[in-house]
């Protein structure tokens, strides 16, 4: 805990107020991953001239996730918040090996995963250490499966159980999860969305992942039921000793479930540190405007908060030297046009990209 | 509150024909919206906030049937107009904010013109002077650059722009009774706040009564003067939001808000609310629909559900509340 892994442009170490987070190398190790995609020009055109044009007038690209380094201990919860369309879900296919990165790598526990092909992931070792819950269990469950084949699925490909053992297993996993196994027999559309969730999560730690990348698990649920999934999440944690990912953009929930938040904004990571630290001395105006927009009864009405106005910029080649959050940022100045800011730390584990941090940082919230 | 509600709904009853019996959606949902206020119905998906509100906008699946009840609004009752009047009355006197408004909006007509049409049918505008205002509407409700937006099909739009655009076209011809049905479901938080600020502001500005439907109880106490617990077709209270959030009555709005993430909450401490929402397909069901997930529950709970009210307008139907 004493010395940050080396990993490029200002990584945040594993931390030492990461509660449970244990020693030694993390677990998930993400280097200046980059993915970008080519936009704009039309389909026929291209076609008509394979070589030549294409060389000639350069394709325009959209940069998805841009030079995004982090990592996560073992043990231990980092959640990912931003707005729709800032890459995350780019961010979680490339690290779940759904996507080709462009540039960058993926290392889980030491070995490079982003030079194995997404194609041939799902046939490689490895895909049993990264298991994924979609975000509306609903939507993402095969429909024609009943519960038992839709957590059978992955125990019968990745773990070639089959017969009695494969049945023990889903039962086990059933139970772990709290859906009763008189359910097993149903079909999606026979259970309800706490029971759906139960189903999506049970499948995904099936075949016992090192890291559970969770896409907004509670978001299509009612807080009745959100409350008992995130705390079947928080126990299956401690028990099965997994990481998680945990991706929302529900702050209340993000608070409540994680070690480390990494807040994103158009493909960039603008500021990262412990849970607690960030929402008390939020160092990014972006952050800052997120925390301010989390509906509270307590706040008084006459408290100035923060609020964006504006759009986003285009993530379409967005000019390298102008920060990306300039035009909504309340504080932009020249300088943010001159010079993109970086990721600096503030103080240990937090850091923020913003030239103005310190700034931030002097107004509670 | 002022002393004539600007819409009152009294002992509304709807029920859905399906195949598989009678769904009992509302019983006996009452409640009163002054002018100028900002009222909340909040409840579980499957509670009949928007069933509540399709009811009052005439605008039922024609599977639903409203079987009992009135919805006062200015001395006349709506559900007893004609589908003539009431179509006169809606988007002008009446208006609704729809949950998602990509899918509410027309996709193959240009949001000016959207608008321009609102205008034209009920303001009495010219289709020249329509133009104007439409792009004056815009403007309103802050969408940058509003005389190219208005050109713009909402495909072209983002979330955030398209539900300015739905709003837009609700407050286009000044309503005086405004329903919002989770406005902002599936926007982005920094969204969401900018879109409350938005039409609470506008409420606040041309005196219009205005009921928020949503999920979530932090928006709802954030942005309402009152709130409307509802569980399975019934208003189980009816309270003003801080009177509700320090010492909710009924046992089921006590739960609710322990389940709902707060600031200040730890996982372990958050309440989750055991069972589920009853069958309303049910013949047999009990007063009180809650009484099968319900801790207080007593033997009195089988008799007719009564409703005490506070000197503060804190109404509960509960026998033992807490």
């Amino acid at each position: 805990m004493t010395s940050p892994p080396d990993v490029g442009s200002g990584v945040a170490g594993p931390l030492p107020t990461a509660g449970d987070a244990t020693s030694g190398p993390p677990l998930l190790d993400v280097i200046e991953l980059r993915k970008r995609f080519p936009v704009g020009a039309p389909a026929v055109g291209r076609l008509l001239t394979p070589f030549v044009a294409r060389s000639r007038t350069r394709q325009p690209l959209l940069h998805a996730v841009d030079d995004v380094s982090f990592t996560i201990a073992r043990g231990e919860t980092v959640g990912l918040v931003g707005e729709s369309g800032c890459g995350k879900s780019t961010l979680v296919r490339l690290i779940n090996r759904l996507l080709d990165p462009t540039d960058g790598g993926i290392r889980l526990a030491g070995e490079e995963l982003a030079l194995i092909r997404a194609r041939d992931f799902a046939r490689s070792r490895h895909r049993a250490r990264i298991q994924m819950v979609f975000q509306d269990a609903g939507d993402s469950l095969n429909p024609r499966y009943t519960a038992f084949d839709a957590i059978a699925d992955p125990l019968r490909r990745l773990k070639r159980l089959t017969g009695t053992a494969l049945r023990a297993r889903v039962e086990e996993l059933a139970d772990l999860t709290g859906l009763p196994q008189i359910l097993l027999g149903r079909f999606p559309h026979q259970l309800s969305g706490g029971q759906k969730a139960r189903v999506g999560i049970a499948r995904a730690i099936a075949v016992e992942p090192e890291l559970l990348i969770l896409d907004e698990p509670t978001a299509a649920l009612d807080v009745s039921v959100q409350v008992v999934i995130l705390q079947l999440l928080q126990s299956l944690k401690q028990r099965l000793s997994m990481s998680y990912l945990f991706v929302s953009h529900d702050l209340n929930v993000v608070r409540l479930l994680c070690d480390r938040v990494l807040v994103m904004y158009l493909g960039r990571i603008v500021e990262s540190g412990p849970a607690a630290e960030v929402f008390a001395r939020p160092a990014h105006f972006y952050t800052r405007a997120l925390i301010d927009s989390i509906p509270d009864p307590a706040r008084s009405k006459a408290a100035p908060r923060a609020r964006l106005s504006g759009e986003p910029r285009s993530p379409i080649d967005p000019d390298p030297n102008v920060c990306r959050f300039h035009g909504r940022c309340p504080r932009g100045e020249v300088r943010c046009t001159q010079s993109m800011p970086v990721l600096r730390r503030l103080t240990a584990g937090h850091e923020a990209a913003c030239h103005f941090a310190e700034e931030v940082t002097a107004v509670p919230v | 509150m002022s002393a004539v509600p600007a819409l009152e709904v009294r002992d509304l009853s709807v029920e859905f024909r399906t195949r598989s019996g009678i769904v009992r959606a509302l019983d006996n949902v009452g409640f009163a919206v002054g002018k100028g206020e900002t009222a909340a119905l909040v409840g579980e998906s499957g509670s009949g906030k928007s069933v509540t509100a399709y009811a009052v906008m005439r605008i039922l699946d024609p599977a639903g049937k409203i079987t009992a009840g009135r919805a006062m609004f200015g001395g006349i009752d709506l559900l007893q107009q004609s589908e003539k009047d009431i179509a006169e009355l809606r988007g002008r006197d009446l208006s609704m904010i729809f949950q998602s408004p990509r899918t509410a909006l027309n996709p193959i007509r240009r949001v000016g013109a959207q608008l321009a049409d609102v205008l034209v049918r009920h303001a009495g505008a010219t289709s020249a002077g329509a133009r104007t205002q439409a792009i004056e509407m815009l403007k309103k409700v802050r969408i940058p650059d509003p005389e190219r937006r208005a050109m713009a099909y909402p495909f072209e739009l983002s979330g955030g722009m398209c539900q300015r655009v739905m709003i837009a076209l609700a407050l286009a011809c000044r309503p005086a009774v405004l329903i919002a049905d989770e406005p902002t479901t599936g926007l982005d938080v920094t969204t969401q706040a900018t879109i409350m600020d938005l039409i609470t502001e506008l409420a606040a500005e041309t005196g219009m009564a205005t009921i928020l439907i949503t999920h979530d109880l932090g928006l709802a106490a954030e942005y309402c003067q009152r709130i409307m617990v509802m569980h399975a077709g019934h208003v189980v209270e009816d309270a003003p939001t801080s009177a509700l959030m320090q010492r909710a009555l009924h046992p089921y709005s006590a739960k609710l808000i322990a389940a709902t993430p707060a600031a200040s909450a730890e996982l372990d401490r958050l309440a989750s609310i055991p069972g589920n929402l009853p069958d309303l397909r049910r013949a047999d069901l009990p007063p009180c629909r809650y009484c099968a997930r319900c801790e207080r529950r007593t033997d009195a709970c089988e008799q007719p559900l009564p409703r005490h009210v506070q000197p503060d307008g804190h109404a509960v139907a509960c026998w033992n509340p807490l």
